[in-house]
């Protein structure tokens, strides 16, 4: 049986308790007068039920597939005769790959080795094997398991407390998942990393000014040394992502003001959807929007002032990037503008103070840590946006803080570092991997620094 | 069910349809608003006078045709059922309804000769004039210092340091509350008691120096000592300043006030001496009320 059928079977088991479980708890309760005289709702005793059918047979599911496969290939492998057994690790996996080949019907069994061929059927009737075995293993544990579950039931039973703390644990897992994912990232970012200061020294990528990382494939070929500076790099990001925080923070912010002060409810509910929409508008088309409307704009108001532009521009990427952050800024400022309570703003106007006053001196501070949170979540955005900075800023790694100038950022260069046919070890990818974790970092930096920020400026209500 | 909104039914309306029932009919004519306020309303030194004030919030009227004045240096109680208009009514006085946008006022009301509706007002001066302390305590999330500094600051009342550290000071002292928080002036004022929160609200508001202050349920959030540290507070502030209070206790009313104004569904129906008020009262309403029949 596939193992999706037998996923399915499975649910369809967990139902099945779950019914049986419902019915037992009632049955029990009817000769006692009624479902209060039972310790928990059947509900409880139902999903206990339903538990105890899942998790023995998930369990046991997940382990068998983890290890099955590496057991098939002992067993193969050690069938092998004597003289075709593989000498190393690598024609071990070429011999198993073509086991595997043959198995499938890829290759026809006449054209490889009989031993091969002999290998291959083995495999094939070991796999029929397992999957059989795993079906009939699941599903008895699967019942017997409901089957303890149901004989279980009886009116002192606790079963809530034991369904909450499944509950519970499941949350918890859950929880786990995402931190360990990071985890897992930012390992495999880390180890790839110190790979590449193996090949480049950390002081050079740190410090260098010139980033140029096109390095010679082959002996004979002509290209540059290579040179892996990233200050060019972070000056560009840090120079399109302090325009956009210059354009998406005041007009951000004072548009949540204004939606959350002022605005009649009829404006509040067409203009904050309306708002949202620019989060929703794809980054590629900004990207164009960007490259062929604002860029040129730029260039043509530029040099009527007399003032030489690149045609791509730090200032046109930042620009329309501040333009696609304004809602994460504006939204969260509404959010937490409109939370905060009315008495204090009746205080505060009862007090005398204009409206902004109030907004200036009792509003704004105590809705600070989410307006902080909005610039935050802005300001990761716009240091880890791509597309609009490929297509507006361009390639070029200069070393300026001139926004007219062309310039490039982090994200751009590992896109173009890894895209394309690549060795998978030169130092021009693994570069890739330092630029991450340096952008890992700082973001990281930059989270801290804030909520130091927000901590020491805060004014809590409640 | 609500009380109020029992008798919002039988309120008498001259458009009222005659499908009402024999008993309700009975119900009605015992409870009768009067043609006038019973009583007496007005008094010779009028810090504040209020005529025939309409409160519409949209289309449903809140408040009929309410006249009354508040003396010079006098504490007014305005008592009613709940939804009766008091509170309402209340924050007609330093307008602090403007900042319900469907809120309408009607009627004339002064300051001593300030008309408080006039277009030309400046709301901000009339709030200083006239100061709000609010049913539940609401603190800024600042400092004891800067919750009492705050109105001082936006208005300009103290030029040095030295200057604000007095006023912040004698306004703690005049709201009782100086000695347990002088040595800790700068920690936030939402970290003290119920009581003492609303007493440095009393305080914030009195730094601005109002000549009335208006009190809408001072102590319904808090508990029996720090109510009568608050009425104890009123009747020292009713020397310097003129107060109307809404509560829902009869006792408090009993207690801190010269005058006592009774509400019902937005109407006045009566208002004399409080003594007068609750040993002699003269509509049928306000005794039911002050007897606790309902309410």
């Amino acid at each position: 049986m596939q193992t999706g059928n037998l996923l399915l079977l499975l649910v369809v088991m967990i139902a099945g308790a779950y019914y049986m479980g419902h019915r037992r708890s009632f049955a029990l309760a009817r000769p006692l007068g009624g479902i209060r005289h039972l310790h928990s709702l059947p509900f409880y005793y139902a999903m206990r039920t339903a538990i105890w059918c899942a998790i023995p047979a998930l369990v046991v599911l997940g382990a068998w597939l983890i290890f099955d496969d590496t057991l098939i290939r002992v067993t193969v492998m050690d069938s092998l005769p004597a003289d075709s057994q593989p000498v190393d690790a690598s024609s071990a996996n070429l011999l198993l790959n073509q086991i595997g080949n043959v198995a499938s019907g890829a290759i026809a069994a006449s054209e490889v080795s009989p031993a091969v061929a002999a290998a291959a059927e083995k495999l094939n009737s070991l796999r029929s094997l397992n999957r059989m075995a795993l079906a009939v293993v699941v599903i008895v544990v699967a019942m017997l398991g409901a089957a303890w579950g149901w004989l279980k039931i009886s009116p002192q039973m606790r079963a809530r407390q034991q369904v909450e703390k499944v509950l519970q644990t499941l949350f918890m897992l859950s929880a786990t998942i995402a931190i360990l994912t990071t985890v897992g990232i930012l390992m495999s970012v880390m180890f790839e990393s110190v790979r590449f200061f193996g090949k480049v020294p950390a002081t050079d990528f740190l410090f260098g000014l010139q980033w140029s990382p096109q390095t010679a494939l082959r002996a004979d070929q002509v290209a540059s040394e290579g040179a892996f500076g990233a200050i060019p790099l972070f000056m560009g990001t840090l120079l399109i992502s302090a325009i956009a925080l210059l354009v998406a923070v005041p007009v951000g912010l004072m548009s949540a003001i204004y939606l959350a002060e002022y605005a009649p409810p009829k404006v509040r509910s067409f203009a904050k959807p309306a708002l949202e929409v620019l989060a929703g508008v794809p980054t590629v088309v900004y990207g164009f929007f960007a490259a062929l409307t604002v860029a040129p704009v730029i260039r043509q108001l530029g040099e009527s002032i007399g003032l030489d532009v690149a045609s791509e521009s730090a200032l046109a990427a930042g620009l329309v990037m501040g333009v696609m952050i304004i809602p994460f800024v504006s939204s969260l400022a509404d959010d937490v503008i409109t939370a905060v309570p009315q008495a204090l703003r009746d205080a505060s106007l009862g007090l005398g103070a204009t409206r902004s006053e109030t907004i200036k001196k009792v509003i704004f501070p105590a809705a600070l840590p989410g307006i902080m949170g909005g610039i935050l979540l802005a300001a990761s955005r716009a240091i880890g946006e791509t597309m609009i900075v490929v297509m507006a800023a361009g390639l070029a790694a200069n070393l300026t803080v001139n926004p007219l100038e062309a310039v490039t950022t982090v994200t751009v260069q590992i896109v173009t570092l890894l895209t394309g046919d690549q060795e998978f070890d030169s130092a021009k990818t693994l570069a890739a991997f330092a630029l991450g974790l340096m952008l890992f970092i700082t973001t990281l930096l930059l989270n801290v620094v804030a909520l130091h920020i927000v901590k020491k400026y805060r004014e809590q209500y409640d | 069910m609500d009380t109020a909104e029992k008798f919002d039914d039988k309120t008498p309306r001259s458009d009222t349809p005659a499908s009402q029932s024999e008993g309700e009919q009975a119900m009605e004519n015992s409870t009768r608003y009067p043609e006038q306020t019973i009583g007496s309303p007005y008094v010779d030194n009028a810090k504040m006078s209020m005529r025939d004030v309409d409160v519409f919030y949209g289309d449903k009227q809140a408040i009929h045709g309410v006249s009354l004045d508040i003396g010079k240096n006098e504490v007014v109680a305005l008592i009613g059922p709940s939804g009766c208009g008091k509170s309402t009514f209340l924050r007609c006085l330093n307008r602090m309804n403007d900042t319900i946008d469907i809120c309408q006022v009607k009627g004339s009301l002064h300051l001593e000769d300030q008309d408080l509706y006039d277009p030309k007002l400046d709301v901000v001066e009339l709030r200083a004039r006239v100061g709000m302390v609010f049913q539940k305590p609401n603190p800024f999330p600042k400092s004891i210092y800067d919750n009492v500094a705050y109105g001082p600051r936006i208005h300009g009342l103290a030029n040095k340091k030295y200057d604000l550290d007095e006023i912040v000071e004698t306004s703690l002292q005049k709201a009782g509350l100086w000695n347990e928080v002088k040595d800790r002036l700068h920690s936030p004022g939402t970290g003290l008691s119920g009581g003492q929160q609303q007493r440095l609200c009393i305080a914030r508001t009195i730094a601005v120096s109002p000549e009335v202050v208006l009190m809408d349920e001072p102590c319904s959030a808090l508990d029996p000592i720090a109510t009568a540290k608050i009425e104890e507070l009123i009747a020292e502030l009713s020397e310097s300043y003129t107060i109307a209070i809404v509560t829902h206790s009869m006792q408090q009313a009993a207690r801190v006030s010269n005058r006592t104004a009774y509400f019902h569904l937005g109407r006045l129906v009566e208002m004399n001496d409080t003594e007068t008020v609750f040993t002699k009262p003269e509509h049928d309403l306000t005794e039911a009320y002050i007897t606790g029949r309902f309410g």
